[in-house]
């Protein structure tokens, strides 16, 4: 595929490889920020292609992981309203709320669809204007814009029966948070590149000088996720900070001005809650005080009670304080077929993503062989 | 959750501006992808697609020379050692 498998040459990875190894001279602890650069640095094995020296930490960008189960538990009882369809992307399907998830939900009765994109679930309101359908609106910056647009939509042909259950996230203030937090041991980031297609970079940049730290705007083939790495431990080494942009065949500094109009035209940012790391200021988006019909919380009539505490240490894997093989749960009580927490489902979770590409071959993605 | 694949517009489906969509290709996959985002991109042109919407126009030009640029880098390093 164009624009994608050249950045799988394996002569390109081995030459990056080489020139890491050749570039360290001291221990780094990077953070890579986004779920599917985890996914892709276990799938392909790239940590196993550098020096020892060079510690890469999982961070929070994985949307399933850090929804709270709170916004898991309110999704549930939307489903379960009469009348209501739930619509929501694969991913949300298997996240455990207090009492069971979206797929027990919807094999106990409740109305809940996968879809493929937020423009789907709009789709179906038009369709079936008897019925209230709710879009679960679960995402980092690459994702909210559609979310956004099917709001303006909506409002254009001014549907009555579409509304939105939120839980956007921003990744700059979790950065932020992370870098504060006085166990931090994170000295650069490589920052996700499909979130800065649409938000650009310059958020990036007081972040960088204020807590003196290479920021490296990275993408997501092999290729990609090495030359970021060298980039990122060049300026390590150098003693450098700043923010630098290895994905410029996708983002540029001011990112997307259509998408991030309609994201302006649409929210606000505002405090939003984090499974792992708390509430964080400033840190999601909300609906603009005229567009709050559109918020799908007005059709609970029984709002869930808080949730009982879960003894998931998903913070701590979340901000990198935690290797997930470290944790007592995890390939015991916790594995894929059986999940405690967010981090073990999606599969672009810290957890799920050691668990089935970190074991020995022989057991490689079976969960029998670890657990039988 | 924020993948995103790239692929080729093959026609505009519809042009209306606030719901601009064309059919775009995946390696041989074709779909119909909402274009809003991408609002000076035609046929012939390359997104990235996520959730169903261009979020953005690959910049073919930038790609081709920094493939190049890293290749020759590599090559001059591997001949250093």
């Amino acid at each position: 595929m164009q624009y994608l498998s050249e950045y799988r040459d394996p002569e390109i990875i081995r030459a990056l490889s080489r020139k890491i190894a050749a570039t360290v001279t001291k221990p780094h602890t990077i953070m890579e920020i986004c779920g599917g650069q985890t996914h892709n640095i276990m799938k392909y094995g790239i940590h196993r292609l550098l020096p020892e020296e060079v510690r890469l930490v999982h961070g929070p960008g994985c949307p399933v992981c850090v929804t709270p189960i709170s916004k898991i538990d309110e999704a549930l009882a939307l489903a379960q309203e009469p009348g209501v369809t739930l619509c929501t992307f694969g991913d949300m399907m298997r996240v455990p709320g207090s009492q069971g998830d979206l797929q027990n939900c919807r094999a106990a009765g409740g109305r809940v669809r996968m879809v493929y994109s937020p423009a789907d679930a709009l789709q179906l309101a038009l369709q079936h204007p008897d019925e209230e359908v709710v879009f679960f609106a679960v995402g980092f910056e690459t994702t909210a814009p559609s979310v956004a647009w099917t709001i303006q939509e909506a409002a254009r042909k001014k549907v009555r029966n579409y509304s939105v259950l939120l839980a956007h996230v921003l990744v700059p203030p979790a950065m932020e948070a992370i870098l504060q937090d006085p166990q931090n041991q994170i000295r650069g980031f490589l920052a996700a590149g499909h979130v800065c297609t649409i938000t650009g970079y310059q958020a990036y940049h007081p972040i960088a000088a204020r807590h003196r730290i290479p920021i490296v705007v990275t993408g997501f083939e092999p290729v990609d996720l090495l030359q970021g790495l060298l980039i990122c431990l060049e300026k390590l080494e150098a003693g450098e900070a700043g923010v630098v942009n290895q994905y410029a065949r996708m983002v540029t500094g001011e990112g997307n001005p259509a998408a991030r109009s309609c994201l302006a035209a649409t929210f606000t940012e505002g405090t939003m809650t984090w499974r792992g790391l708390g509430e964080l200021p400033a840190s999601g988006y909300h609906l603009r005080p005229e567009l709050e019909r559109f918020d799908a919380r007005r059709l609970l009539t029984r709002p869930p009670a808080p949730p009982p505490p879960n003894p998931c240490p998903a913070g701590d894997i979340l901000t990198g304080k935690l290797r997930p093989d470290r944790c007592p749960f995890f390939g015991k009580s916790c594995h894929p077929g059986h999940p405690l927490g967010a981090p073990m489902v999606s599969t672009e979770g810290a957890c799920a993503a050691w668990y089935r590409y970190q074991n020995p071959p022989s057991l490689n993605g079976s969960a029998h062989a670890i657990h039988p | 959750m924020c993948l995103a694949v790239p692929g080729e517009i093959i026609t505009l489906l519809n042009s209306e501006p606030t719901a601009r969509t064309g059919l775009v290709n995946f390696a041989g996959v074709k779909k119909e992808i909402n274009l809003s985002f991408v609002p000076s991109a035609g046929p012939g042109d390359f997104v990235l697609v996520h959730a169903g919407f261009a979020i953005q126009q690959v910049d073919t030009e930038t790609a081709k020379r920094s493939h190049a640029l890293l290749r020759e880098a590599l090559q001059i390093d591997a001949i250093s050692e």
